[in-house]
């Protein structure tokens, strides 16, 4: 193989460019960015750059480092993928041929739908939105935020922290409602609530009336009004599956993959948000926003496309900073039929472990990072009958390790 | 400006200059070097950026935080008494060089 073409330059395609060349690969690495930036971190967006401001602080790489590694990272965006000829056309009309491209071209923006459209509305996606948003910030008294999942509540927690008055609406009937359990949720919605943030939950965005200057009024499908000088929705997004579906490949609730990250045409692949790949976690296909599954996908295929071909198995996990609280979650969320609590929400420090069929599932962890690295090895290890000890408050968490088979204490990616 | 040597687990090494305070995961990250992973980005929950210091060089760090030492019971590989987390190694004009030893594994 000579030449591999990256479309993206998020974590996962910087990862894939970087982990290719650590693998040994020799040949030609072509990482094509769409953003205007330099390739950066996306978490820290509305998190400490939403303070700081510091560019240096969230680049991916040095710049020199593309150079220093060989990676060709040009800028531009694909318009069509040419399979029978292996080739990408950038807009720019240059065209990239490949002998294999990995599609990691991540996630668009749901946008918020009401009848006088979303005029006025932010998003938090790009370095570009956050640079918007950061402007607008000084100005800003008060904040309305459409929906409660991991970057409404980080926003909502640093402009709550910075004063200003900040109101939270969401259709579901709790916070974070996809993601986590309904105790991890309670938590989080008082600790917004002390610090000040007001919440309308079960109600979504009828209207949204636009006055001079930046005001608005947002009006809750309950009939409540919310005054507001910036308004700011994180309520999901969706895989960009465009391109990929123009080119024929199977596309679903993302680009569809096998086990190894390969699309339908052998020479492609697809990773991170974009991807639709089967989980040894999920009982069907699965699509993750998330650094690790970005991270983990870029390495399963450089090393596929480097010579050491293994199905992708990785343990999902996930992090949200909100406000001073640290909440991880190791595994998948969904049902549970059993459910252990350890240490105490009261001091802010604790732990959700979440069992399906005898197995543990998911947990969510809040201020005990040392809990959640425990949760991702016993998750890795597939192993069985762990709620008893798991209830055991007297069991250190990493005591649990202890039951695992010899060689099943650390999972491998 | 302090000058930082990631040495990987088959001695192969590499000297970075670090330019302005940043910590030593920071410094790795964006130059490149393989074996730190550092998944969280530097937010003392992932135990993905462990090292060993140097014995040379050990003197020259304030002692790990109790936090720290709590993940670094966790790292993947074993635990020495130089195990560090090089997201917690803050560097500065005061430390002229350090020499950092990347581990077999970090899962």
């Amino acid at each position: 193989m000579e030449t591999i073409v990256i479309l993206g330059a998020g974590h996962a395609g910087c990862q894939a460019a970087f982990a290719l060349r650590e693998n040994g690969f020799r040949g030609r690495v072509t990482l094509v960015n769409g953003e205007e930036a330099a390739p950066y971190q996306r978490p820290p967006l509305s998190k400490g750059y939403m303070k700081s401001g510091r560019r240096d602080e969230i680049l991916l790489r040095a710049e020199t480092a593309f150079a220093d590694h060989d990676i060709h990272l040009v800028s531009g965006v694909a318009e069509e993928i040419d399979r029978d000829r292996q080739q990408v056309r950038l807009g720019t009309g240059d065209a990239l041929p490949y002998d294999h491209l990995i599609l990691a071209v991540g996630t668009v923006n749901r946008r918020v739908s009401v009848p006088a459209g979303d005029t006025g509305v932010h998003y938090l996606k790009s370095l570009r939105d956050a640079d918007i948003l950061r402007g607008r910030l000084p100005q800003t008294r008060r904040v309305a935020v459409i929906g409660a999942g991991f970057i409404g509540l980080e926003f909502a927690a640093l402009t709550a922290a910075q004063g200003k008055t900040v109101e939270v609406v969401d259709i579901g009937t709790r916070v974070m409602a996809r993601a986590t359990s309904e105790e991890v949720s309670d938590f989080f919605r008082h600790r917004h609530q002390d610090a000040g943030v007001r919440f309308h939950l079960g109600q979504g965005v009828a209207e949204i009336f636009r006055h001079l200057g930046n005001r608005a009024t947002l009006l809750t499908t309950a009939g409540g009004e919310i005054e507001a000088d910036l308004v700011v929705a994180g309520i999901g997004v969706m895989p960009n599956t465009e391109l990929a579906a123009r080119a024929g490949l199977a596309v679903d609730n993302g680009i569809v993959v096998d086990t190894y990250l390969s699309t339908t045409d052998p020479a492609i692949s697809a990773i991170g948000d974009c991807a639709q790949f089967p989980s040894p976690h999920a009982a069907a296909p699965i699509r993750l926003e998330s650094v690790q599954n970005a991270n983990d996908h870029a390495k399963c295929v450089a090393r596929r496309l480097t010579g050491d071909r293994r199905p992708y198995a990785a343990v999902p996990w996930f992090w949200s900073d909100q406000g001073s609280d640290k909440l991880q979650i190791a595994g998948l969320p969904g049902e549970a039929d059993r459910q252990v609590l350890r240490g105490d929400p009261e001091r802010n420090r604790f732990s959700v472990f979440r069992f399906r069929n005898g197995q543990l599932a998911s947990v969510e962890s809040v201020n005990q990072p040392a809990e959640h690295m425990v949760a991702r090895r016993l998750i890795g290890s597939r192993s069985e009958t762990l709620a008893d000890q798991a209830s055991d408050a007297a069991v250190a968490a990493k005591e649990l390790l202890l039951h695992l088979q010899p060689g099943n204490a650390h999972a491998s990616v | 400006m302090p000058s930082l040597t990631f040495v990987s687990p088959q001695g192969v090494r590499r000297e970075i200059t670090v330019s302005g305070n940043s910590s030593a995961m920071n410094a790795a990250r964006l130059n490149g070097i393989g074996g730190i992973e550092a998944e969280c980005g530097g937010a003392l929950s992932c135990g993905t950026c462990h090292v060993y210091v140097d014995e040379a060089d050990i003197e020259k760090l304030p002692p790990p935080s109790d936090e720290e030492g709590d993940m670094l019971d966790l790292v993947a590989a074993p635990r020495k008494a130089t195990s560090r987390l090089c997201c917690q190694i803050e560097l500065s004009d005061e430390i002229d060089s350090l020499i950092l030893h990347i581990p077999e594994t970090q899962f």
